[in-house]
C-alpha cells in the first residue's frame, strides 16, 4: 500500500464516505473504489461489497481480489439525555459507535453530562430530520415522555434506520404503538419499534440497562437470533 | 465493520514515526475463525504491534513474516490452518483455516530509468 492510498482511506473515513480497497492478491496491486480505475468486474464487486458491508475475496478473470470494505462508524442516536443515556454513550463509544444525543432540555443535555459527545438541543423530530437515519443508524428513545419520544420514533419509522427502540414498560409500549398508529404507521412499521428496548438480562442499574440495550443493537446488527423478537 | 479497530490511524502514526509499517489483513477464513476478513494487524519495524488477525494464535508468525515484508517490500499471502505445521505448533486451536495478506506501506522509490553504471576504477 502506498502512503497516498492510506491517506485516501483515512480521508474517506473522515468524510464518512464508504469505500472499498481492492487488492490483487498475486502482486498487491491496489485500487480504491469508487473513483479509481479498476479492471472490469472489480468496480461492480466493490459496489456490491460496500452495499453488503462485507469484505471478501472475489475471483475475476482467474485473479483473486480482496475487496476490503471501509465503512464509516455505525451511528447511535440517543433521544433523551437521561442517566441511562450517559451510560449508553459510554458503552457505545467503547464499541466504536458514533453517538449523537438529542434532547431539547438544556440542563440534561449538557457538555458536562456528555463530555466529548455530539449533542443536539433541537426538538427530536427536527433533530432526526437533520440527522437522516440510514441503514447504519440505530435510534433509541429513552425519555419516557411521549412529547419527546413519539416525534423521534415517528421520524425514525419514516427512515430506513437499522434499529429503533424505546424504553418503558410493556404497557407503555402498547400505548406508544397505539399513538404511533394514529400518526399513520401500519402494523409492519410498528413491529420495528423494539420496546421495552434491550435484551432480557435482568438489568437493574443504569449501566446494566445500557448494556442490555447495546447488546440488542449488536444482536440485530450481527444478525444474531437474539435480535429477533417474537 | 471494524469500528473500534482504528488500524488506519495506528498505521499512519507509526509510518510517520518509523518511515515504514507493515499491514497484515485477514482475507479468507474457513471453518471457525475468531477474526473476520478485513481484520488487521499493524507491525512496525521497531517490532511493536497493534490489532489482531486471530485470537492470538498466529500473530507471532505473522509479525515474523511482516519483518521480512518490511525488509524487502514484497507483499506475501500467508496461509494458516490445521494442516499447516507451523500454525499447528503455534496452536491454532480453533481448528479454522485462514489466509493473511501482508504488505508494506513505504514511500515509493522511483524505478531507475537506466541500469546503474558500475563505478569505474580509474587507471593509475
Amino acid at each position: 500500500m502506498t502512503p497516498a492510498t492510506l491517506h485516501a482511506l483515512r480521508a474517506a473515513r473522515d468524510a464518512e464516505r464508504p469505500v472499498a480497497l481492492a487488492t490483487r492478491l498475486a502482486d498487491g496491486a491496489q485500487v480504491l473504489l469508487p473513483g479509481g480505475t479498476a479492471p472490469p468486474g472489480v468496480a461492480d464487486a466493490a459496489a456490491d461489497a460496500i452495499d453488503r458491508d462485507e469484505s471478501a475475496v472475489v475471483e475475476l478473470d482467474g485473479q483473486s481480489w480482496f475487496i476490503h470494505v471501509h465503512a464509516p462508524a455505525y451511528r447511535l442516536v440517543i433521544v433523551g439525555a437521561v442517566h441511562i443515556a450517559q451510560a449508553l454513550a459510554g458503552l457505545a463509544g467503547a464499541l466504536g459507535y458514533r453517538i449523537v444525543v438529542v434532547d431539547p432540555r438544556r440542563p440534561f443535555n449538557s457538555a458536562e453530562r456528555f463530555p466529548g459527545v455530539e449533542r443536539m438541543q433541537d426538538w427530536p423530530d427536527q433533530a432526526l430530520e437533520a440527522l437522516g437515519p440510514d441503514r447504519r443508524t440505530a435510534v433509541v428513545a429513552l425519555t419516557h415522555d411521549p412529547k419527546l419520544d413519539d416525534p423521534a420514533l415517528d421520524r425514525a419509522l419514516r427512515s430506513p434506520a437499522a434499529f429503533i427502540g424505546a424504553l418503558g414498560s410493556r404497557r407503555s409500549q402498547a400505548a406508544r404503538l397505539a399513538r404511533l398508529a394514529e400518526l399513520g404507521h401500519d402494523a409492519a412499521a410498528l413491529a420495528r419499534v423494539r420496546g421495552p428496548v434491550g435484551l432480557p438480562i435482568g438489568a437493574v442499574s443504569a449501566p446494566e440497562i445500557a448494556l442490555s440495550i447495546m447488546a440488542e443493537i449488536v444482536a440485530v446488527r450481527r444478525h444474531s437470533a437474539l435480535g429477533v423478537r417474537g | 465493520m471494524t469500528d473500534t479497530e482504528d488500524m488506519l490511524t495506528t498505521a499512519s502514526d507509526w509510518f510517520e514515526q518509523e518511515g515504514a509499517v507493515a499491514l497484515a489483513t485477514v482475507v479468507r477464513t474457513w471453518g471457525s475463525s475468531p477474526r473476520q476478513p478485513g481484520s488487521q494487524l499493524v507491525v512496525a519495524p521497531s517490532g511493536r504491534m497493534a490489532g489482531s488477525v486471530s485470537g492470538g494464535c498466529i500473530e507471532v508468525a505473522v509479525a515474523e513474516a511482516a519483518s521480512g515484508v518490511l525488509r524487502d517490500g514484497e507483499a506475501q499471502l500467508l496461509s494458516f490452518g490445521v494442516t499447516d505445521e507451523r500454525a499447528w505448533e503455534l496452536g491454532l486451536a480453533c481448528g479454522g483455516r485462514l489466509q493473511v495478506f501482508v504488505e508494506r506501506i513505504a514511500p515509493q522509490v522511483a524505478p531507475p530509468t537506466a541500469p546503474p553504471i558500475a563505478p569505474q576504477i580509474a587507471p593509475e
